[in-house]
């Protein structure tokens, strides 16, 4: 097994908007003419456009690692989910179960080992093809902080180099053809994964629900489709992708919708900065306390408390403020603020780490062993114990 | 971890502060909906198209098959229970139950614009293929001033001047409103 790395994509903390956008990512689907879709597709079908794609890929010399999830083991899979590589649905095989659930019927749907695969640049993971998840092809670009433009940029490339060998399934009305219908047309998915702390605790965060539902955009949780919001993380992305260009569907988001939600969490950090500094920090030293004491802890627990930690640190509260911060929670006329005695320094990589680190599969294979889950509580919370002592 | 009010499972976390106080609360999805603490995003684009499903599913019972798709043999009947196609040929063989359902869920979206693949346009016909983009980019256009009168209507002027970008790129320089085209129903997020 690979090393663990610590470096991954989205949790540099570096880029544009840092402070309330951890990552960008932008996912484009395709599939092969002339091959039903993945639902359809015989166990003959599905190796013979493995093979296919994957001779494709490895023709590309984009250096990428390439990985059989039907014959991976599943802490490598739920690594890879953890690590945003590929989805809850790739790793375990099948769609998650929706609203027709109750019909009992799955015949169509691949069973858990049908040949799949993933393949990934190595060692930046910044570009990802998901090989037979829903549909034949997922190619996925990610970005640390804000960088729509740039995950593009990157995700059209490697489209136009994986079509310039393959026969993708186009239809002059209804453009790149999808199993389903929900992604048919430009097949884009747009997605950045958003820190809104504040728009929770100022009770605002439905408001932000609401306004993203009828701009036609989903809010969703931190693993995308069918996840929860963990620690106040969420993935906000375009639901329309029929009938408007890319160009278009980039520059509503980037333009429009993302700088206005910017706007809200940054004026509700202000608020809270400015008129409810003593409730925040005892709020945010707090989940210090826990995180630097506690003995067990959960997944939830720990996505919750590193949430407000890392609401302390773009709000200055943890040694100086980059750029970024200033932005944040700077007005002009204010005052620079203090910082609160004996704090030590803790930055924005630091806390996305530990993010990632805490998640089951990281943890197991940061620390080198299987776990229970009992065990798995006591592991986390030494790991953030050890990671926070200095702080 | 369990629901403050029930047994089930809370998967809808709140926390507040009032007044230095915090206020931490744990819910299921039935008692948050009841407290009002959160209620549900507005339905998504799956969930609309599901309903739309549904709704569809109801009256023609008695055709349970109803059309197929000649290439992999998919019933209508059958993409209303999973909600996925079978097979690309699929929306040409079911292109009249998927229109009105596309344009209710993406936006009035009515056909692609945008990224065409390069090997796309090898048709065996080169005439019939020639008129065939030719339709299709008038469809385009058509598609495009739409919105673009959408857009400046409701003062969206980002997205307007990326449409007109589109156009322009159409070859259509002068971006006139379609005169053809009947005054369309508001659909974008304008409304
Ligand atoms: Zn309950
Ligand atoms: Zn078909």
């Amino acid at each position: 097994m690979p090393p663990i790395r610590t470096d991954s994509e989205w949790l540099r903390g570096e880029g544009d908007a840092t402070d309330v956008v951890v990552s960008s990512r932008v996912r484009l689907a395709r599939n092969l003419a002339n091959v039903p879709f993945v639902n359809r597709m015989s166990p003959a079908q599905r190796l013979n456009t493995l093979n296919t794609v994957r001779a494709r890929v490895e023709s590309l010399g984009l250096h990428m690692t390439w990985i059989d999830l039907h014959r991976a083991p599943l802490s490598e899979r739920t690594l890879l989910v953890e690590r945003h590589l590929i989805s809850l649905q790739h790793a375990r095989g099948r769609k998650p179960a929706t609203g027709h659930a109750g019909t009992g019927q799955t015949p169509t749907r691949p069973a858990a080992e049908e040949p799949r695969a993933v393949a990934f640049t190595s060692p930046d993971e910044r570009l990802s093809i998901m090989v037979h998840e829903e549909d034949h092809l997922r190619i996925q670009a990610l970005r640390s902080g804000l960088d729509l433009a740039g995950a593009m940029a990157q995700a059209d490339d490697a489209d136009d180099r994986l079509e310039a060998g393959l026969t993708y399934a186009f239809g002059t009305r209804f453009g790149y053809l999808t199993a389903c219908p929900t992604n048919v047309g430009t097949g884009l998915r747009l997605s950045v994964m958003l820190h809104l702390p504040s728009l929770r605790l100022t009770g605002n965060i439905e408001r932000v629900k609401h306004a993203a539902g009828d701009m036609n955009l989903a809010l969703r949780g931190f693993y995308g489709e069918g996840s929860e919001a963990a620690g106040d993380f969420y993935q906000l992305s375009n639901q329309t992708t029929f009938g408007k260009s890319e160009a278009v569907l980039l520059r509503e988001l980037t333009g429009e919708i993302i700088p206005r939600v910017l706007d809200y969490e940054r004026a509700a950090r202000r608020s809270l900065l400015n008129r409810r500094r003593a409730d925040l920090e005892d709020q945010v030293f707090r989940a210090l306390g826990v995180l630097s004491r506690a003995r067990l802890m959960t997944t939830e627990e720990a996505m919750r408390q590193l949430s407000l930690l890392r609401l302390g640190v773009v709000c200055g509260l943890f040694g100086a403020a980059p750029d970024a911060r200033d932005r944040a929670t700077r007005q002009p006329g204010d005052a620079e603020s203090a910082h609160p005695d004996g704090s030590g320094s803790l930055d924005l990589a630091t806390v996305n780490r530990l993010m990632l680190h805490v998640q089951p599969a990281h943890l197991q294979r940061v620390l080198g062993v299987e776990m229970d889950q009992d065990r798995r509580r006591a592991a986390r919370a030494t790991l953030l114990r050890d990671a926070l002592a200095g702080v | 971890m369990k629901c403050d009010q029930c047994d089930q499972e809370a998967t809808v976390h709140e926390l507040r502060v009032t007044g230095g106080k915090r206020l931490e609360r744990h819910l299921c999805e039935s008692c948050a909906r009841r407290e009002g603490v959160a209620a549900q995003p507005p339905a998504s684009v799956p969930e609309l198209i599901e309903k739309f499903l549904h709704q569809a599913a109801k009256p023609p019972v008695q055709t349970a098959a109803g059309p197929a798709c000649p290439r992999c043999g998919l019933a209508f009947a059958e993409f209303r229970e999973t909600g996925l196609l079978g097979c690309p040929d699929c929306y040409q063989a079911f292109e009249a139950q998927l229109g009105p359902l596309l344009e209710r869920s993406h936006e009035g979206g009515t056909h692609h614009v945008g990224k065409t693949p390069k090997r796309a346009g090898h048709a065996s016909d080169p005439a019939s293929a020639v008129a065939q983009e030719r339709d299709d980019r008038a469809a385009r256009i058509a598609a495009l001033s739409k919105q673009l009168e959408q857009a400046v209507a409701g003062e969206h002027y980002e997205r307007a001047a990326a449409l007109r970008d589109e156009l322009r790129r159409l070859g259509d320089p002068a971006c006139p409103p379609p005169t053809s085209a009947p005054p369309a129903p508001p659909t974008g997020p304008t409304n």
